[in-house]
């Protein structure tokens, strides 16, 4: 059952990614974006990360993509790009290469890193506690469960609560604060400022062809 | 065919790599924003498969502090690529070379 639910996520994952480099309209890139952050908060599921579950749908697949969306239409950029040039010549072969050799090496790695499982010690300080089977379980065998365990069965929010408000309270602070900054670091570059800006000098177009990009460099030169 | 914690990494590095790869190839600033925050997400997936895996809540703990982060991180760029697009119209990632001093 795990495996199936895996295999479906992780194609819709895999699709979502795919969408979003390939669509040109950046709306749709961005609803592909949803698609692959949704899969993404299944196999959260998956794995007993709730919390992480439903904080994925909510904050990414809720909040940050509808941010992305109403900037892009705040923008009025929503037309589609013109993919079939390609900017700057070979840009594309070296970024699939570069993909590619990301994926190949990773693959490797976790392949021999990562053989049959994940290496490491069990964690002895933060020990995660299966909520769905201890839930599940009857009261004797959850009893029976804390004592091997030497911690107490608890949902997995309620770990994670505990956990943050106490071994990583600090962090959290810090956090907040980070929040704060980032509010405040908004509001400053997004304000409309006094007075009217100078407009950004025009970059001329890289041109292959080579006999149009100079007289725009000399124009531009004669403007400064 | 039995589910392990390998199959989780491999599509968490697909993920990584297919984010890279947009990064990379996408000029439109908001759609390489995106990728950044695919390749976030894949990450955030290998952090939970080996907090499963090795049954320690850290790695959700680490899955939290990331998505605080990520969200500041797209709170701070959209505003900087809105001041951008506000001054210039239909500005792609290279024109920004003019930040150079």
């Amino acid at each position: 059952m795990e495996l199936v639910v895996f295999l479906i996520a992780g194609a819709l994952a895999i699709i979502g990614a795919l969408g979003l480099i390939g669509f040109r309209n950046p709306v749709h890139s961005a609803l592909s974006l949803v698609l692959s952050l949704f899969a993404v908060a299944i196999l959260f599921l998956n794995q007993d990360a709730q919390f992480l579950a439903a904080v994925q749908v909510i904050v990414y697949a809720g909040a940050i993509v509808v941010l992305f969306l109403f900037v892009i239409m705040l923008l009025g950029v929503d037309q589609a790009e013109d993919l079939s040039v390609e900017p700057i010549t070979g840009q594309r072969p070296i970024a699939l290469a570069i993909g590619a050799a990301v994926l190949v090496l990773s693959v490797l790695f976790i392949s021999v890193a990562a053989d049959g499982g994940a290496t490491g010690l069990e964690s002895v300080t933060a020990t995660k506690v299966d909520s769905i089977t201890t839930t599940t379980q009857s009261a004797t065998d959850a009893l029976a469960d804390d004592q091997t365990d030497g911690t107490e069965a608890l949902p997995n929010i309620e770990q994670l609560g505990r956990s943050l408000f106490t071994d990583y309270v600090f962090a959290f602070e810090v956090t907040a604060l980070l929040l704060t900054i980032a509010v405040v670091g908004a509001v400053l570059l997004a304000r409309k400022p006094k007075g009217e800006l100078a407009p950004m000098p025009e970059i001329p177009v890289p041109d292959t062809s080579g006999a149009a990009s100079s007289p725009d460099e000399t124009e531009e030169m004669e403007d400064a | 065919m039995e589910l392990t914690s390998t199959w989780y990494l491999v599509l968490a590095a697909i993920l990584f790599a297919l984010g890279a790869t947009g990064l990379l190839v996408r000029r439109n600033p908001l759609i390489m924003f995106m990728c950044v925050e695919l390749m976030l997400n894949a990450v955030n997936l290998t952090f939970v498969t080996f907090g499963n895996d090795l049954n320690d809540l850290g790695g959700e703990i680490s899955v939290f502090f990331v998505l605080v982060v990520a969200a500041a991180e797209v709170v701070v760029g959209l505003a900087i690529i809105v001041a951008i697009m506000r001054r210039r119209n239909e500005a792609t990632a290279d024109d920004l070379s003019v930040l150079r001093g």
